[in-house]
């Protein structure tokens, strides 16, 4: 096919490669600064079947970084404007977008229907997901994560090569790693990252020799160098999926502010207060349950909308968050400076 | 005894440098550690794996005048 003659030509590939790589089955987690370029270089080289997994909705913030998406794509699924984009870039291929969480249920389903696993997360408790699941389906994970102007590229549980766990055998300690949203990254960091973990991606499907396995490379894209460190496989045995405790600052909490939240769409306020403090909130689309009553009263929410979630401050309204991206609600904004802030807001206003 | 240490990511926001010289008659990794603790006591609450000639090592590993490296986990995407 005309499409691939770039690859063809070469002699590493030609078309039985072209071939292997029609046929792979990619499943792409996280769709954000690492997922983009991975899917954009993957769909454009002919990978026959890509998967793509991410519950988080496109924002102004990430498009300093996340080439898939633009102006028009705002406030959308990324997984479904990710699909989008891509289709045109090649329709010969299959694309399945789910606009869900990865989670401990329905992670292994997921992961069998294909034959390499992308890790594009920005949280510690997926990635440590991700890892446990490959390893009990013994599915090869290409790695890359991120930090500022640093990134990490690996392959692992490659033809029973060492883990994510061989290298950081457990989550880290309580916010001791902050993720890019608190404190930033360069642009072009997961760019050059990701189109290493899509080039890991081919590597593997065209069955070449020097695959990043059982190695760490790290680059620093502010003083250009890079290391490349070797990783031995500890005894460590992955005996079932369990749930990793948040310990980390790892599920994101967005902020919105009272002005933004009340220009926001399709949205219902969330107030989390007992029902006797004041002052009373006054705002449209409201409902009060109590933090206390919160988990068994969730179907009194729309998962359709947006969940705008305040309390008195804005600390409790955060717990209540956590609680409810347990449950798949997954489009919830912690209400800055709580009902306070609110208050000083609409009289400013008048 | 001269060993080269190198710090990636968030520690070098602790050391305030990317490498530095330790010039010390160290027998181990965690010997070495503990040094680093005194003198940068917000390393102790970090999470990070050590390498040493660019291999990941265990704690009790003997220092063979050599190049270190502290290598902690990223969580970005």
């Amino acid at each position: 096919m005309n499409r691939y003659s770039r690859h063809i030509i070469l002699e590493d590939i030609g078309t039985e490669g072209q071939n292997k790589i029609s046929k792979g089955k990619v499943l792409v987690i996280g769709a954000g600064g690492l997922g983009c370029p991975v899917l954009q270089y993957l769909v454009a080289a002919g990978v026959g079947t890509i998967g793509i997994i991410d519950y988080d909705n496109v924002e102004e913030s990430n498009l300093q970084r996340q080439v898939l998406f633009g102006t028009s794509t705002l406030g959308k699924n990324k997984a479904l404007a990710a699909k989008e984009r891509l289709k045109d870039l090649n329709p010969t291929i299959k694309i399945n977008a789910f606009p869900e969480r990865l989670s401990i249920t329905n992670a292994k389903e997921y992961f069998c229907e294909y034959d390499i696993i992308v890790d594009g997360t920005d949280n510690f408790e997926t990635r440590y997901l991700i890892n446990d699941a490959a390893v009990l389906l013994n599915k090869p994970v290409v790695y890359g994560a991120i930090y500022k102007f640093e990134g990490q590229v690996a392959v692992f549980n490659y033809k029973e090569g060492p883990t994510y766990r061989c290298l950081f055998p457990k989550p880290p300690k309580e916010s001791s790693i902050p993720n890019c949203s608190e404190v930033g990254v360069l642009g072009i960091l997961p760019g050059i990252i990701g189109t290493m973990q899509a080039n890991e991606v081919l590597k593997i499907i065209l069955d070449f020799n020097e695959v990043l396995s059982g190695k760490l490379f790290c680059f620093n894209a502010k003083t250009s160098q890079t290391s490349t460190f070797s990783i031995s496989k500890s005894n460590y045995k992955v005996k079932e999926l369990k749930p990793i405790e948040s310990k980390s600052c790892n599920t994101e909490i967005k902020e919105i502010d009272i002005k933004e939240a009340l220009q926001k769409k399709d949205s219902q306020f969330l107030d989390v207060r007992e029902l006797n403090e004041i002052p009373k909130a006054e705002l449209p689309n409201y409902i009060q349950i109590p933090l206390r009553q919160l988990s068994q009263s969730t179907h009194k929410l729309d998962k359709s909308k947006a969940i705008i979630v305040l309390c008195q401050t804005g600390i409790r309204s955060k717990t209540a968050i956590q609680q409810l991206q347990k449950q798949n609600f997954n489009n919830c904004f912690n209400l800055k400076g709580g009902i306070i802030a609110t208050q000083n807001y609409l009289k400013e206003k008048i | 005894m001269q060993i080269k240490i190198k710090y990636f990511g968030l520690l070098t926001e602790i050391t305030n440098c990317q490498e530095e010289y330790v010039n010390d008659s160290l027998r181990t990794v965690k010997e070495l550690l503990n040094l680093l603790y005194i003198k940068y006591p917000e390393l102790k609450g970090k999470d990070f794996q050590v390498a040493q000639n660019n291999s990941i090592v265990a704690l009790e590993t003997k220092i063979n005048n050599t190049e270190i490296a502290l290598l902690p986990p990223f969580s970005g995407g």
